[in-house]
């Protein structure tokens, strides 16, 4: 797919977000937004998957750590064809898959459980280790935010991937600089990211997050890469695409209103247009 | 009207408040009479209501990021110099995540850190089952040395929260998200291991924990137009248990039903089941999460769904009541 496509595609994605999370009252849509262009590229681009058969074997597996993101999950999910685009509007209610946050045995598609943060490079890991010890020659990706860098166990985790140069892993950071109670820097300095993962025997690669060229061409040098495990710290921005929501940490957890709604909506169309 | 009770409980006035609220300005309190207390957070400030205390007392408040373990075992550093932190996050990440540095940091070192565990139970709503902390109490209530607390209101939870500010022990405060009834007046009682009877009956005690305090008053109010007399116990300290309460209530009506926001195994009830199955075994029911995980929707409808409800306690009540 013509990375022109894929921006319409993200930009689907995106107006399901604010569809979905503003339907549902209460969800994570900053996050969300910013790693629309990333999932657009994992699931229609870069994963070898076949929605028709979610369980299929040999697939690519996509690991999501920061489960509080999944309304770009369930969405990308949908358009790729896992499941009906009506389903969407489920989102957080009373007996829906769409769980607010990712239960693996609830729909197809969701490789994990997830939204304690933290634990899904060592889920990775486990998968990776599987794949060599099975002779499987699947890719495993996962998506993590720069909040969970937080997390001892995230560094636990690449400690372990680092030891046992699990090349098989491919994660992707959301560094958007925000995280609950303010911006990264602020609450928990991360800096330098770059040097701590290559301390840890990680190679890294960093990209704008919406630039689609830049991030394809990341992946297929990281998934070439024979020595040692790669991450892919992807500047985004939080909220991308709707201009109020740019930037704002405020917008980690809240939903919009009816009226925020419409005009992010608007925002997006506008958006589309431009790109037919 | 008895006086510990809220006058307006019995309306359709009755006001609501999250007990988060109320320990959020128990915190404010407990910071101005002590300079020693100082609260830690893990990003999850606005959520916990310590950033009230954070306004306040910026200097005494302790942003931990993301890494619940270590803020656990930097309160125990902080406790044993002479300092009383409150650490404070979701029921699921503390003690849920750093139940071994609770464990081993806090408890067996018996340093005064106080947890305040909020969101637990069902009613967490719509995030779902991940963020629902349903196992909280029976990970607190194995714990040597360690006291656990379930407030009904959040007048109960900033008087919880002062009472636990000034005893010289580490401290689990279990809290829920949504606003619920408050049952309590600012000048009811309460004392750490004091169950209070709210409502004197004598065919079946109700020992609740929690906001489900509430529909158990509310079950109570209902039943005695039937003409059957039940006893509502408000049972606010799970470790260390009132027991001559408990007992001295089931030897009057002869069964009893607990009620909790938690799985039935290992929790309040269980508590209470064995210290009753050693002194006065009686029948009991138990109401609670039944060895199952929750899932997202509407506090309410969770609620009703699972039988943590008026419903659910009704029909435990005459389920005991014939096993008499
Ligand atoms: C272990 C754990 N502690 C706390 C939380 C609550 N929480 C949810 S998201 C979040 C902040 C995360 O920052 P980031 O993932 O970077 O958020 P975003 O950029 O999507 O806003 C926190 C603390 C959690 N989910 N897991
Ligand atoms: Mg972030």
């Amino acid at each position: 797919m013509a990375s022109k496509e894929l921006r319409k595609k993200a930009n689907l994605i995106r107006q399901d977000i604010i569809n979905m999370v503003a339907a549902a009252g209460s969800g994570h849509p900053a996050g969300a937004l910013g790693m629309a262009d990333i999932f657009a590229a994992l699931y229609f681009k870069i994963a070898k998957i076949n929605p028709k058969r979610p369980n299929w074997p040999d697939r690519d597996r996509i690991f999501l750590s920061n489960g509080h993101i999944c309304p770009v999950l369930y969405a990308t999910l949908a358009r790729r064809g896992y499941f009906k685009t009506e389903e969407l509007a489920t989102l957080r209610r009373l007996g829906s898959r769409l769980q607010g946050h990712p239960h693996r045995t609830a729909l197809p598609g969701v490789e994990n459980t997830s939204g304690p943060l933290g634990q899904g490079l060592g889920q990775a890991c486990g998968s990776a280790l599987a794949a060599r010890l099975n002779n499987k020659k699947y890719h495993v990706y996962c998506v993590m935010s720069d909040g969970e860098q937080d997390c001892g166990s995230t560094w636990e985790a690449a400690m372990f991937a680092g030891k046992n140069r699990l090349s098989n892993i491919t994660a992707i950071m959301d560094r958007n600089n925000i995280q609950i109670d303010g911006y990264t820097e602020d609450v928990m300095p991360l800096e330098p990211l770059r040097q701590k993962y290559e301390s840890f025997n990680w190679r890294v690669i960093e990209v704008d997050g919406h630039n689609l060229d830049e991030f394809i061409g990341a992946a297929n040098r990281a998934r070439k890469i024979e020595e040692k495990p790669v991450m892919i710290i992807a500047h985004t921005v939080p909220g991308k695409g709707v201009s109020f929501m740019e930037y704002d940490y405020r917008w980690h957890g809240k939903a919009p209103n009816g009226k925020e709604a419409k005009k992010a909506l608007k925002g997006l169309n506008a958006i589309m247009d431009k790109l037919k | 009207m008895n006086p510990r009770l809220n006058p307006k409980l019995y309306t359709k006035k009755v006001e609501l408040a999250a007990a988060r609220s109320g320990v959020g300005q128990g915190l404010v309190e407990a910071g101005k009479r002590d300079k020693n207390i100082v609260v830690l957070c893990a990003d999850l400030a606005e959520s916990t209501k310590t950033h009230l205390f954070a306004e306040k007392f910026p200097e005494r408040f302790i942003e931990c990021g993301v890494a619940e373990q270590n803020m656990m075992s930097l309160a125990a550093g902080l406790a044993r110099e002479g300092k009383i932190p409150f650490v404070a996050s979701y029921a699921v990440f503390s003690p849920g995540r750093n139940w071994d540095q609770l464990r081993t940091n806090v408890c067996y070192n018996n340093v005064p850190v106080k947890i305040v565990g909020s969101h637990a139970g069902i009613s967490v709503g719509a995030d779902g089952a991940t963020h629902q902390a349903l196992e909280d109490i029976a990970l607190c209530r194995v714990l040597p040395n360690l006291i656990v607390l379930i407030p009904c209101d959040a007048l109960e939870a900033k008087k919880a929260c002062l009472a636990a500010a000034k005893v010289k022990m580490p401290v689990y405060l279990r809290l829920t998200r949504p606003k619920t009834p408050i049952i309590t007046t600012p000048r009811s009682p309460f004392k750490i291991g004091k169950a209070q009877i709210l409502n004197p009956g004598k065919d079946a005690t109700v020992c609740a924990s929690g906001p489900l305090v509430y529909d158990s008053l509310m079950v109570a109010k209902k039943l005695k137009s039937e003409s059957i007399s039940v006893e509502v116990i408000n049972n606010h300290t799970i470790k260390p248990l009132d027991k001559k309460t408990i007992i001295s209530s089931v030897k009057k009506t002869g069964c009893l039903v607990t009620v909790e926001e938690h799985q039935i195994a290992g929790g309040a009830g269980s508590a209470v089941l064995e210290m009753l199955a050693e002194n006065f075994p009686i029948p009991a029911e138990r109401v609670g999460m039944p060895d199952a995980f929750g899932e997202s929707g509407e506090p309410r409808e969770l609620l009703e769904k699972y039988g943590l409800c008026c419903s659910g306690i009704e029909r435990a009540i005459k389920k005991v009541l014939k096993r008499k």
